[in-house]
């Protein structure tokens, strides 16, 4: 049996998607079969992000009604034929489906890949609780902002209540400058705050929207990005491996940089 | 970086005219968390206060101007922390 993952964050717009689809391909770099299910009924992004939205024909809710088999639903990418997504329906909304029935797909793909990957909406409601049911862990993405960590605090309670323990949190949006000059949470900071245990940060990047913008997510790349390689070890991390984190603080340890932070103390 | 900048850079840390807002965002943070994690209303918190300082005042004269009390959180832990500074305890309990 796989992985069953909900990655989830409470607060909209924090990166879930965008961690879904990386993180779903950097598995399969490092030799995983991937599932990736789009939780959100209503407004699916997750096949925009894999660049795959003109190749989706079913989705979960004509297998779930019989109207065609899991394996027809699946979209396989042809980049990468290990991940595969099962889109959410566009044109319905989040009760189209219950927790049950979406425990009873996830399970399915359970079954067949290494990973099944949910891709939450935000908010607590329904879509929510749609997506949470089938997972046995979680990761809960955050940006380091008031209203992202306090909504993120919000899930952990939820989550718990609901059995999930194992939750690991991803820092996304970093910009280590505005850290440096006292105006942004760290990683740390965040972390303390919420404490559970991190699984990686992100770097807030242009490349980032780059990505999306072209439908490829980062992890695609021959040659990764700095926030391409941060996905990549998150990956590793959910694989057991021990990876140092990244040091974003690298371009700042100059000379004058360490000056300047050795006074700002 | 030019030279100038960091001088100035510099001398602002010595005179700071303002800190970071990041001390700012986690003091609120930390409070706001610790009453959403303990899921009590301002009533009810202000109805405990009043209740504690009934029993308190019977049994000591304390100073109510320096009296503190709030939530904070460790960890994933929520305390009720209450400072209560006595003045004078009572010879006889009321």
């Amino acid at each position: 049996m796989g992985r069953i993952v909900v990655i989830t964050s409470g607060k909209g717009g924090v990166g879930k998607t965008t961690t879904t689809a990386n993180l779903g391909m950097a598995l399969t770099r490092l030799g995983r079969t991937v599932a990736l299910m789009d939780a959100d009924f209503g407004l699916r992004n997750l096949d925009l992000l894999l660049g795959l939205e003109n190749r989706v024909v079913y989705t979960a809710l004509e297998v779930l009604a019989g109207d065609c088999r899991l394996e027809q639903a699946l979209v396989r990418d042809k980049r990468q034929p290990s991940l595969a997504l099962l889109p959410a329906a566009q044109n319905r909304n989040k009760d189209a489906i219950t927790p049950e029935q979406m425990k009873q797909l996830a399970d399915l793909l359970a079954e067949k890949f290494d990973y099944v990957l949910i891709d939450c909406p935000a908010g607590i409601e329904s879509g929510f609780k749609n997506a949470i049911a089938p997972a046995q862990e979680a990761l809960l993405v955050t940006t380091p902002e008031i209203a992202a960590v306090r909504d993120a605090d919000r899930v952990v309670g939820l989550l718990e209540a609901h059995g999930i323990r194992k939750i690991a949190l991803i820092v996304n949006r970093i910009r280590p400058q505005m850290v440096q000059a006292n105006n942004m949470m760290s990683v740390s900071d965040v972390q303390e705050i919420l404490a559970i245990p991190l699984a990686g940060l992100v770097p807030d990047d242009e490349r980032v929207i780059i990505s999306t913008n072209r439908g490829e997510p980062l992890v695609l790349e021959a040659n990764l990005s700095l926030p391409g390689i941060a996905f990549h070890n998150i990956a590793r991390r959910l694989e057991g491996e021990k990876v140092p984190l990244l040091d974003l603080d690298a371009p700042y340890n100059t000379l004058m940089g360490r000056l300047r932070r050795f006074f700002s103390r | 970086m030019s030279v100038l900048t960091v001088i100035q850079e510099f001398l602002e840390r010595l005179f700071p005219r303002s800190g970071g807002s990041r001390q700012d965002v986690k003091r609120r943070l930390q409070l706001v968390l610790a009453h959403d994690r303990a899921d009590l209303t301002p009533e009810m918190l202000e109805k405990m206060r009043q209740e504690i300082v009934e029993v308190i005042s019977r049994y000591v004269e304390f100073d109510a101007e320096g009296m503190e009390f709030s939530l904070e959180m460790d960890e994933r832990v929520t305390a009720l922390i209450a400072n209560v500074p006595i003045r004078r305890v009572r010879n006889e309990v009321l």
